[in-house]
Order: C-alpha cells, then structure tokens, then sequence
C-alpha cells in the first residue's frame, strides 16, 4: 500500500534526531489518530541550514518527516513556508488516502519550527 | 519468512489441500442433484459434517455449513434476535468481540434492540457477577466469545452458558479462535450455537459451520434454494467443506501435542521480550489465553511501525495501533481493557503456529529489540532516562 519511495524515506529515515541549541523549535500533535512530530531548525542568513526531526507515528508519518527535511534544507523560510502536505506527498510518490493527514503533521511541524524560530528574533 | 499472525490466518495443510483438489477438479457435482456425480458430493459432505462435529463434541445434525465466521456470527445472532423478538429484544455480548458480533448487534440496535456490552477489565475477562446483573426479564440472547483474536483472552464459556440456561436464554460463541486450538464441547460448555472458521485452523478461507443445538430455532436471514436447513442457502462449497472437515480432523488428533508445543513457544516469546526491552508490556490475562497469541505494547512508539519494520526483516504480525486501522481509531479490544490511547499506539499481536519453531522464536526477539531501539531513537515521546 506504500510507494517504493515511501518505504525508503521509512527504512532510512534520514535527518533524524535533535539539535541542540537549535534556532527554532516546532511540535504538533495529530488530532486524527494521536501521533507526535517535532522539527528542530537551524537558520543562518535566511536560509534553513540544518533541519532534524523526531517522529512518533506510522510509517507515513515518518517518511513524511524525513521527506520534509530534505525538501525544505538549503531553502529559504519564505521557500520552506510555501511546501504544503501535497508537495510532501508528491515528492513521496503518492499516499494511501488515509494517511494524507500524516503529511499535514510534516507541513504543521516545520511551519511551527519557522514561527518559533520568527517569534525568538 | 517468518509467519506469526495465525489469528489473521493460517496456511492450509498440505494434508487439507490434498482431500480438497478433487472436488475442484473430476468430483466437481452439485450436491443437490441426484446423479451420482452430484450424489458423490453429497456423500463427501454429508461425512465432513461428521467430522466437523465429532470436534466440537456435537451431533452431525446440529452442524451447518456456512461461508465463514461471519456468516455464522450473523446466522445465529440475527436468526435468534428475530425467532425470539416478540419474548424480549434485549441482547447481551462483550465489549471485545469480533466485528462480526459487534456490528451484528449495532444493526440490531438500530431495528429496536437493547444490546449490552459487558466490561472485560485489565486481563479482558468478564465477570459472571457482571452477567447476572445485566440479565433482565426482555434479555433473550448471550453471545460471547471464546477466546478474543488480538489478545488471547479466553473467557469462562461453560459457567456463562450454566447461567444462560437457568434463566432460559439462548447462548451463542463465537469459537472461531479457539476450535481446534483448545478443547471446545459443546455440552461442556453449555453453548446453544457456536461459530467455527476453517481458515483459522490451516483449512481453506471462505468457509465455516455454526453449531445449532437440536432444537433450537432461527429465524433465516439469507434466502435462496433452501440448502443447510434453509439457513444457509446456496450451492455448498464442497472443496471448502472437505478441507474444513479435514482440518478438524487433524485439529482433534494433534490438539494436545500442538496445545503443549505452543505454549512452550509462547512462554519463551513472552519472556524473552519482557525480559529484554525495557518498558514493555504484555496485553490481556497471562494465564487464561490462547496458545500461541502474544500481544505486547512499547512506550513511546507506534504499532504500524513496528510491523513495517518486522516486515522488512522478513516476519509477520500485526498491530491494534489507530494508524494501522482503516477508521484510525485505536483497538475497541485494547480500549476496553483500560488501555489509553497512546498505549495502544504500541502494540504489536504475534500469533504463533505450528511451523513456527523455537530458533525463529529467538530470531523474533532480537528483530523486535532492535526495532524498538530504533523507533524509540526516533521518538519525540521517548526520552531516555
Ligand atoms: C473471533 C473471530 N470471529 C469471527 C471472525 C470472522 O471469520 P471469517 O474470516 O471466517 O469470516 C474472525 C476472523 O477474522 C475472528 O477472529
Ligand atoms: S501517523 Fe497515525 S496514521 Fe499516520
């Protein structure tokens, strides 16, 4: 029911993890089924240098995750803002209908990371 | 590959695969015709019914031949709801039975019927205290599982039927897990009507049998040409009812050796995943379970997950987690046994079979404790203390 890419951004998740002292801070929850994704930020001149993520959820949820960072490092905040769950699910090649929402946790967490990274300037 | 979810199904024996190719191919009669092709299938029938009995513990008579568990389920729980209507219309079940019982008694409801659901508790048990406080003067059926398909759990059948019968109600068990995996008698257990599933004990999918105790009548809900007692029309599936004959044949000669053989497995799965990954839990009673089911849970990780990567090393299983369900709601089984929602996030269901052996076993927990340090790794829940 997962597209290859899916599975790969699943089995080798990358970009995980926390940083430390990072410049922006986001976490949501998934009002749908109940699962936790955090997205740390780090930003210099503008510019999403490093992002890290910690995914508590489905195997969508997780390849969404990894998805997300790498669509949005080395990208402006104005160019990262503009990714939506649909470029997430896209650039993964397609999602089961049901776990669209998972996307939606990708999209929310590195928004919050920028508006907490904005709200600390 | 290494195959536990034997609760979702299980691999047909090469035994049942053998008595069945005839019927598929030169003995392909209509059992309802009187040449002698059709008077073949009709004799292969007529001897599986015998053998589909003698495991229960019933007479031939008292078994029909249905498409599964759930049509058994419906046959029986509808048949009598309906048959008895004008005695009462309240009906009582558990909080953790199969779809097939629950959604039968929420259509129920909607045509008038009071349903209700008694509790299990921690180790998902009802209590029979319970069940007489529920039984009223309009109750005119019980029907509970025996032994739940996500925990194991397994339920005290013969006293539950004992206080059916004092108080004259009809009592239906869904046997579809336990048949041919722990002694199930009809008469021990006081049962009225009991479902039965080939697929699930290495017979073919699409095809079950409901026990009807002599003289207890249904109302029919399926129309047709009158086969089964007119209660489960339609041109029987002889392949399917041969090779769900043999399986019960196999299941009543092995019962025992497999009853000790899975146990044995069980304990080993249990312990050796508790013992080894901190906070990790086993779901549902230890003791009163099913041989061979495990269902653990993990904090701070998410059942889909857990099973994607245990798929991805080769072995099966499955999981009660909201994410993996087409509803995304967690378990109804794992809610009722106080579980909070986070928690049954993490349960994994393993359900041993026979061609599992004690290596695969190992192999099993080294797999789950690897996987559940990664996961855990990236959890935002998990935080190491
Ligand atoms: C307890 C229980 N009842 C009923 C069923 C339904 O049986 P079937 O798949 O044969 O319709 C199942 C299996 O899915 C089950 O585990
Ligand atoms: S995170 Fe729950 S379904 Fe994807």
């Amino acid at each position: 029911m997962y597209t290859e890419k899916v599975m790969d951004h699943f089995t080798n998740p990358r970009n995980v993890g926390e940083i430390e002292n990072a410049d922006g801070e986001g976490t949501v929850g998934n009002p749908t089924c109940g699962d936790v994704m955090t997205i740390y930020i780090k930003v210099k001149d503008n510019v999403l240098e490093d992002i890290k993520f910690k995914t508590f959820g489905c195997g969508a949820a997780i390849a969404t995750s990894s998805m997300i960072t790498e669509l949005a490092i080395g990208k402006t905040i104005e160019e990262a803002l503009k990714i939506t769950k649909n470029h997430v699910a896209e650039a993964l090649e397609g999602l089961p209908k049901t776990k669209m929402h998972c996307s939606n946790l990708a999209a929310d967490a590195l928004k919050a990371a920028i508006e907490n990274y904005k709200s600390k300037k | 590959m290494i195959y536990m979810d034997h609760s979702a199904t299980s691999p047909v024996k090469k035994e049942v695969f053998e008595v069945m190719k005839p019927y598929l191919k030169e003995s392909y009669g209509n059992a309802s015709t009187f040449y002698s092709l059709g008077r073949e299938a009709k004799v292969a029938m007529e001897n599986a019914r015998e053998n589909v009995a003698k495991l229960i513990g019933a007479n031939p008579e008292e078994i029909i031949f249905t498409s599964g568990g759930t049509e058994s389920d419906n046959i029986a729980i509808q048949g009598i709801a309906y048959k008895l209507q004008s005695k009462g219309k309240h009906i009582i079940t558990s909080s953790i039975e199969h779809p097939a019982v629950i959604e039968t008694c929420k259509g129920l409801e909607n045509k008038g019927f009071k349903v209700s659901y008694l509790p299990v508790y921690k180790n998902g048990i009802i209590k029979i205290s319970d069940l007489k406080k529920a039984i009223a003067d309009e109750t005119i059926l019980i029907t509970i599982m025996h032994a739940n398909n996500e925990i194991g759990t397994i339920q005290p059948i013969a006293e539950i039927g004992e206080v059916a019968k004092k108080h004259d109600i009809k009592f239906h068990c869904d046997g579809v897990q336990s048949v041919g995996k722990i002694p199930v008698d009809v008469n021990k257990l006081n049962v009225d009507l009991l479902s039965v599933s080939a697929h699930k004990l290495h017979g073919p999918k699409g095809v079950g049998a409901l026990y009807i105790k002599k003289g207890t009548k249904l109302k029919p809900i399926l129309f047709g040409g009158g086969q089964e007692n007119d209660l489960s029309p339609g041109t029987e599936n002889i392949p399917g009812i041969v090779g769900l004959a043999k399986a019960c044949e196999i299941a009543k000669l092995e019962l025992e050796n497999n009853f000790t053989y899975l146990t044995n497995l069980q304990e080993k799965l249990i312990d050796g995943v508790l013992d080894n990954i901190e906070e990790s839990y086993l779901n549902g009673d230890r003791e009163k379970r099913l041989p061979g089911n495990v269902n653990f849970r993990f904090t701070g990780i998410e059942g889909e997950s857990i099973v994607l990567m245990l798929d991805s090393k080769g072995i099966a299983g499955s999981t009660g987690s909201a994410c993996s369900s087409k509803k995304l709601t967690p378990s109804h089984v794992l809610k009722a046994i106080g579980l909070e929602d986070l928690d049954s996030h993490g349960s994994l269901r393993l359900t041993i079979g026979m061609e599992n052996n004690e290596e695969e076993v190992i192999t099993v927990i080294e797999e789950i404790k690897s996987i559940v340090e990664t996961l855990r790794s990236m959890s935002p829940l998990w935080k190491k203390k």
